[in-house]
């Protein structure tokens, strides 16, 4: 059988150990992100999702282990060229005030431009279909900060877009937005890995957003991963009892078909245990 | 930095227009600048129209007043509009990097060092003997303070809060001895150290203009190669470093850059640095983000500011001299203090 020449993952962990001064957050953890696909970390607080999807963008180096990008270890090479291909939200970022949305969404092109050469046309291009997917073209001319929370977030994402990477790493993209907001960024995330092949890695805090738009769940608890799957076979009473400490009753939603967790802490387990999954007819 | 006229408006959904206005704003300042200079050209103790400065600047050898215009007020001119973009982009870019619009070269001990410098200087070779190498040994106070303070503040990499606050503290520390090299020393070498602290242009001569030149030079544009990375890194260091920006590498050019121009000018001038605090922030206020725009308003807006303060000094109060410093301070602080106050609102809302 002819074999097919081996193509690295674009984005792997091996081994990682990482922390902040002596405390060490990540303990030997191993991640190979889906290509195409929206890959979700979920945990408790201090899980080490966080420090897990900034090791894997080289913005904290791990202290054992490696991150691979395209085959080369992500912190030996030109961090420019890293972020051509790797693009990265961190958590709650700030913009200056009276920073417009479309300079704000200009400076993903940064990897992109040289001080002597620079490619204006391209540069435009990408920043006009970013605000587009993004949904933020109306404000282009307006400054960040007098913006709501949701919109804000759109043009951070919008500024990730313009970099043009394959491979996007959003940390709590949702936190501290509306629900409806939350699902129509999930949406777009979603459509970014669906529709355009990019390779999405996103802390979530809200477990039933997380099922219903994650391909892969990553399930981390005191720095180590614990489940990883498709919601439909991670996402279940069980786990989220061992990851969460949480007791939860699954559930599946018979129109959407999607999988909910309802909190249960009080609730006698018999009687809600066992109709979880298989009560609800298709 | 707050821009409250233009917040206002952006607030109801009104495009922002000073990107679209810069060109008009920088030729603008380019124009005034210059009309300021032939204006003071023209003032000084000796009355001399502006026809006859103009037959001098063009013939010199056919003209009366040539001394006057080419050796007495020229250097001293120029030297302030120097001085005045030196320290203007020595704050703007100090501002950049700590994130704080209150950063300017005395927050961190470049100033100070400065002084301290020269002023044991002074202090141990008397008023009168050989001021020529008074330059050269501030100029050495401020990048060993600023060394210091860097050393100092290290912290796997570059802690620009904690830089702030060694600084301070510093400064604190370099005053006290000043101030005590000053009390014990005689009374003509403390009379010229007070002045020099205060900051002054009187007597300056082609060699400090030639001297304080340089710095400009070779600093402005590497500065400027910088701009993207600055507005990068006024995201956060988290959002630059995604961006691919090399923190590290950025921020020590553009602080040897900072420390080069505000030590340069410290050392032609004295202390006049509450320039670097004040004209950044005016010049936000008129062309709005992006370092590569900031850099040279608040060069052109830092030189109006000496210029003036040092053309007051000459004409207001004849036949007195006194230091452009006094009136960069006595007119700048209460400005500053304006524009703060203007700024309330917006800043709440």
């Amino acid at each position: 059988m002819p074999s097919i020449p081996a193509k690295p993952p674009r984005l792997t962990g091996e081994a990682l150990c990482a922390g902040y001064d002596s405390r060490r957050v990540l303990d030997g953890v191993d991640l190979t992100v889906a290509e195409g696909k929206l890959t979700i970390l979920l945990g408790p607080n201090g899980s080490g999702k966080s420090t897990l999807l900034k090791t894997l963008a080289r913005t904290l180096t791990p202290s054992a282990g490696r991150v691979y990008l395209d085959g080369q270890d992500i912190h030996r090479r030109n961090t420019r060229e890293v972020a051509q291909r790797l693009g990265i939200l961190p958590q709650g970022p700030t913009a200056p005030e009276g920073l417009t949305v479309r300079q704000l969404v200009g400076m993903g092109r940064f990897p992109h431009q040289r001080l002597w050469q620079q490619d204006a046309e391209r540069d435009a291009r990408a920043i006009r279909e970013a605000m587009a997917h993004a949904d933020v073209t109306e404000f282009a001319e307006r400054s960040v900060d007098a913006l709501s929370g949701g919109q804000r977030q759109r043009c951070w994402i919008a500024m990730v877009l313009a970099q043009e990477t394959d491979l996007i790493l959003l940390d709590e993209p949702t936190t501290f937005l509306d629900l409806k907001v939350q699902v129509d960024l999930l949406e777009l995330l979603s459509r970014l890995a669906h529709e355009h092949g990019r390779t999405l890695l996103v802390v979530l805090h809200d477990l039933n957003l997380a099922a219903a738009y994650a391909d892969t769940l990553v399930m981390m608890r005191d720095g180590a991963i614990l489940r990883q799957g498709a919601p439909r076979d991670v996402f279940t009473a069980a786990n989220l009892k061992a990851v969460f400490d949480l007791d939860a009753n699954v559930i599946r939603d018979p129109h959407s078909r999607r999988l909910v967790c309802v909190p249960t802490p009080g609730v006698h387990a018999a009687a809600t245990s066992s109709p979880a999954i298989k009560g609800v007819a298709p | 930095m707050t821009h409250s006229a233009s917040l206002k408006q952006q607030g109801d959904g009104t495009v922002d227009t000073r990107a679209t206005r810069y060109p008009g704003i920088a030729a603008l300042l380019v124009l005034v600048l210059l009309a300021s200079m032939g204006l003071s050209l023209s003032l000084g103790s000796f009355p001399t129209p502006f026809g006859r400065v103009l037959d001098a600047l063009v013939e010199p050898r056919a003209s009366d007043i040539a001394f006057i215009i080419w050796e007495l007020r020229l250097p001293r001119i120029l030297l302030a509009v120097l001085v005045g973009a030196a320290l203007a982009v020595a704050g703007a870019i100090l501002q950049g990097i700590v994130r704080n619009p209150l950063a300017s070269p005395d927050v961190i001990g470049i100033t100070s060092g400065a002084a301290l410098a020269a002023v044991a200087f002074m202090a141990s070779f008397g008023a009168g003997l050989s001021l020529h190498w008074l330059p050269a040994s501030a100029l050495l106070g401020a990048l060993l303070s600023a060394l210091l303070v860097f050393l100092l503040a290290w912290q796997r990499g570059i802690a620009p809060s904690r830089m702030v606050l060694v600084g301070i503290g510093l400064s604190a520390a370099m005053g006290a001895v000043t101030t005590l090299l000053i009390v014990v020393s005689d009374d003509a070498a403390a009379m010229t150290a007070y002045v020099w602290l205060t900051g002054s242009l009187y007597a300056a001569q082609w060699q400090d203009v030639l001297g304080m030149l340089p710095w400009l030079l070779v600093a402005l544009p590497l500065c400027l190669t910088r701009a993207r990375h600055m507005d990068a890194m006024a995201l956060g260091d988290h959002v630059a470093l995604g961006l691919g920006v090399n923190i590290l590498r950025s921020r020590l050019l553009l602080m040897a850059c900072s420390v080069a121009l505000a030590g340069a000018a410290v050392a032609f001038a004295g202390g006049l640095s509450f320039v670097g605090l004040i004209a950044p922030h005016i010049a936000a206020r008129l062309v709005g983000r992006g370092f590569a725009r900031l850099v040279p308003a608040a060069a052109l807006v830092g030189a109006l500011i000496v210029l003036y303060a040092d053309l007051l000094g000459r004409v207001a109060f004849l036949p007195e001299d006194l230091p452009a410093g006094i009136f960069v301070s006595g007119v700048g602080a209460p400005f500053f203090v304006y524009l703060l106050y203007r700024s309330r609102d917006v800043a709440r809302g």
